[in-house]
């Protein structure tokens, strides 16, 4: 693997537990293979070759929203979708975070209507919003990593009190 | 007007006599609500429209008689023609009858017609709502039904909006 | 927010067969999310073992209240909206509202915007069937096709980027013309692109065309004929697998497709495979057409003048008062329309898109109806899945070609 030659004889490594388990959770978290509109085509952008998100430990989108830890409110949610959403949300395990992707999940971008709701968080929770109508790639790339660092600084007894 | 057409409008207004307008070369025909069907299948069988391309309504509110106009665009390939059959309706209970038996294409968009504009449609196979939820009120593409605008938030305003904004719970 | 509704079979009485009430079929729900429904579509199937006996479509996740929307804006403002209805075909969508908007007020565009939209509008056709051929390609387990047509679909948003500066929601085209004329990186860019891809085709077509996997789950699977395709308002590359000669570009053509030489390929099976072969097909001539338009892409303005509905240009705003004038009053105001009702259409990558529109005499449009393809092309997906395999709704499905938000709207 190279590690060895590069760390040398160290045999234990010591580190907090906490920075332990939010170092593995950032390097494999599976986003929820869930697209809403033009946004899932930038996510998909994303996942292929040019951009390749595999980079940051997030190739694996799972369909099923039991195995995923990050869903990705990519495109606006109407109010027939929202419950259904909200349903998604709930089934997803703990820990889980929610990037509303785009205008339209953020905040209902140029959708001020009847239809759509005024940005995903009234439907559930979010970390990261990122902003763009679609957002290029790179800006969702740079919202996992913010997630990334979202997490990194996660504390048990934050998570004990929610 | 196109030549291949005349024929078709004249026929259309012996039959049914419907009146009708131009504008930019495309010819709008006027026919009754109870007149639909058989004109529709009267085009279909004797002039070759085999394609319905579109159906949907124009709200003309606040007049109410007629409120509605209900446009049926019609195709023919074989000629290459097009030909717009509109049938006024009125405000209060809307009704048009189903042309799902002409034209299979009709059931989904007579369904949208219902489903935006309320105008019922008889005889129709599957009466549901199409694009809204089922427990929805109103019609959306009505003229008085309300966008439903929201006031975005600003600087000066943003405090006051987001106390009263349904932020979700884990 | 509303709860989620329990479905009884009751509800669904007149659309299933008489052996589901006895509970010898059975229900089974496929989305809204689900990972080969391409967006959020939700069928109800009515199952026999594996055997698909009836399929209800449930569409409406992404109604979007475009239309509506529409209505509350000036003509000019409503032409973002139609970016986000087919967000495959946004260049597409922009010239299908572009020229209701010219009809509806008699305006004249240029040829040098002509032959770019023409360009625009084929490459967007291409990143559109190699968006469908991707992800159609993964719901058959071809997961290299998508990572293939993903690269070259790379290319041409990079061409539009360069034009408009947003990747995909361009709204370049603009009643009168196009926003502005193409930068001098652009020729290089498409002559680059024109170069590559057709080696790409032939690498696509080496690896499905004759893939014994591929035939297998494509031939004979989801039969349309004629008959049913016209039926059901189906239009584009469905209805040329089924043996129907009918592509407006060629028909009625508009945007001066009358220059070019392209062939439109119809195929007679009305399969699924007919359709994969169709939309091949259909990338090799839409890059003829690029090829030819950009051969003979004339010079000159790309804004009609005609200052009434098409705002001056930038230099003109700082040394003569009447184009200012004109521009303070169309972006503010806005320019009327007659009080009267016109139906304009394009081919896009699905099908016919018409643009019913109705002006009310004023700055703002009473009813914009968006004659959506992928609306009529969904619906006759219930004729086309009876008898097959579960399995087989997902090749027949892929190859509608459907956008959730060209349905919902």
């Amino acid at each position: 693997m190279g590690i060895e030659q590069k760390l040398g004889n160290m045999g234990v490594v010591t580190t907090s537990l906490e920075t332990m388990v939010n170092w593995s959770r950032t390097n494999a978290m599976w986003p929820m293979l869930f697209g809403l509109a033009c946004c899932a085509i930038e996510m998909m952008s994303a996942q292929s070759s040019s951009y390749d998100m595999s980079r940051f430990g997030m190739e694996l989108m799972r369909a099923s929203p039991r195995q995923s830890d990050l869903m990705i409110v990519a495109g606006r949610v109407s109010k027939k979708m929202g419950p259904v959403l909200r349903r998604l949300y709930d089934q997803m395990p703990e820990p889980k975070w929610v990037i509303a992707m785009g205008d339209c999940a953020s905040c209902g971008g140029v959708f001020n209507n009847y239809a759509i709701y005024q940005g995903v968080d009234e439907v559930v929770p979010v970390d990261v919003f990122v902003a763009g109508c679609p957002p290029r790639p790179e800006a969702l790339i740079h919202g996992v990593l913010t997630i990334h660092e979202k997490v990194k600084g996660e504390k048990f007894s934050d998570l004990a009190v929610k | 007007m196109d030549k291949k057409l005349e024929p078709i409008v004249k026929a259309v207004q012996g039959k049914f006599s419907a009146k009708f307008e131009e504008f930019r070369n495309e010819v709008h025909m006027f026919v009754n609500p109870d007149q639909i069907v058989d004109a529709l299948t009267m085009l279909r069988d004797e002039h070759q429209f085999e394609l319905l391309s579109a159906l949907t309504a124009v709200d003309y509110y606040p007049q109410t008689s007629p409120r509605f106009y209900v446009i049926y665009q019609l195709t023919s390939l074989a000629q290459n023609l097009s030909l717009q059959l509109k049938v006024p309706v009125n405000g209060d209970k809307p009704k048009v009858p189903t042309v799902t038996r002409v034209y299979s294409v009709a059931n989904w968009r007579e369904r949208e017609l219902f489903d935006m504009f309320g105008i019922e449609v008889e005889g129709h196979p599957d009466p549901r709502r199409i694009l809204m939820p089922d427990d929805t009120e109103g019609h959306p593409l009505r003229r008085d039904f309300p966008l439903g605008y929201e006031e975005p938030q600003f600087t000066f305003n943003f405090d006051e909006i987001d106390l009263r904004k349904p932020y979700a719970k884990e | 927010m509303s709860q989620i509704e329990e479905v009884t079979i009751d509800q669904y009485k007149h659309l299933v067969s008489e052996r589901a009430l006895t509970g010898e079929t059975m229900l089974l729900n496929m989305g809204p999310q689900h990972p080969s429904t391409h967006g959020v579509l939700r069928l109800l199937l009515e199952l026999d073992g594996e055997i698909v006996v009836n399929c209800i479509p449930d569409i409406g996740f992404l109604h979007t209240g475009i239309e509506k929307n529409m209505e509350a804006k000036t003509y000019q403002k409503a032409e973002v909206m139609t970016d986000r209805l087919d967000y495959m075909n946004t260049m597409g969508n922009n010239l299908a509202y572009c020229m209701a908007v010219e009809k509806l007020v008699d305006l004249d565009v240029p040829a040098r915007a002509q032959a770019l939209r023409v360009i625009l509008v084929e490459l967007q056709r291409i990143a559109s069937h190699l968006v469908w051929l991707g992800t159609s390609g993964l719901d058959l387990a071809a997961m290299s096709m998508f990572l293939y047509c993903f690269r070259e679909r790379e290319q041409i948003l990079d061409i539009f980027e360069l034009v408009s500066g947003q990747r995909m929601m361009t709204t370049y085209i603009r009643p009168g013309g196009v926003w502005r004329d193409v930068p001098v990186e652009f020729e290089a860019a498409v002559r680059d692109f024109i170069k590559i891809f057709p080696k790409r085709i032939d690498e696509y077509e080496t690896l499905l065309t004759k893939n014994p996997l591929f035939i297998d789950r494509m031939v004979d699977i989801g039969y349309l004929s004629k008959e049913t395709a016209l039926s059901y308002g189906v239009t584009g590359p469905m209805l040329r697998a089924s043996g129907v000669d009918w592509d407006l570009r060629k028909i009625r053509p508009y945007c001066g497709y009358e220059q070019y030489d392209f062939n439109v390929p119809v195929l007679t099976e009305g399969d699924t495979y007919a359709r994969y072969l169709v939309r091949i097909q259909e990338l090799r001539e839409s890059l003829k057409i690029v090829e030819q338009a950009l051969n003979k892409l004339p010079l000159g303005p790309v804004r009609s003048d005609n200052r009434k509905f098409v705002p001056p240009p930038r230099s003109e705003i700082g040394t003569s008062m009447e184009a200012l004038i004109h521009h303070f009053k169309l972006w503010t105001e806005g320019f009327s329309a007659p009080d009267a009702s016109i139906y304009s259409a394009i081919e896009s990558p699905r099908g016919e898109l018409g643009v019913l529109f109705v002006g009310d005499g004023g700055p703002k449009p009473r009813r914009v109806h968006m004659r959506t393809p992928s609306f009529d092309n969904l619906s006759v997906i219930s004729e086309m899945v009876k008898g097959y395999l579960v399995a087989d709704l997902v090749a027949i499905l892929a190859s509608t070609d459907i956008v959730l938000g060209d349905i919902d709207r």
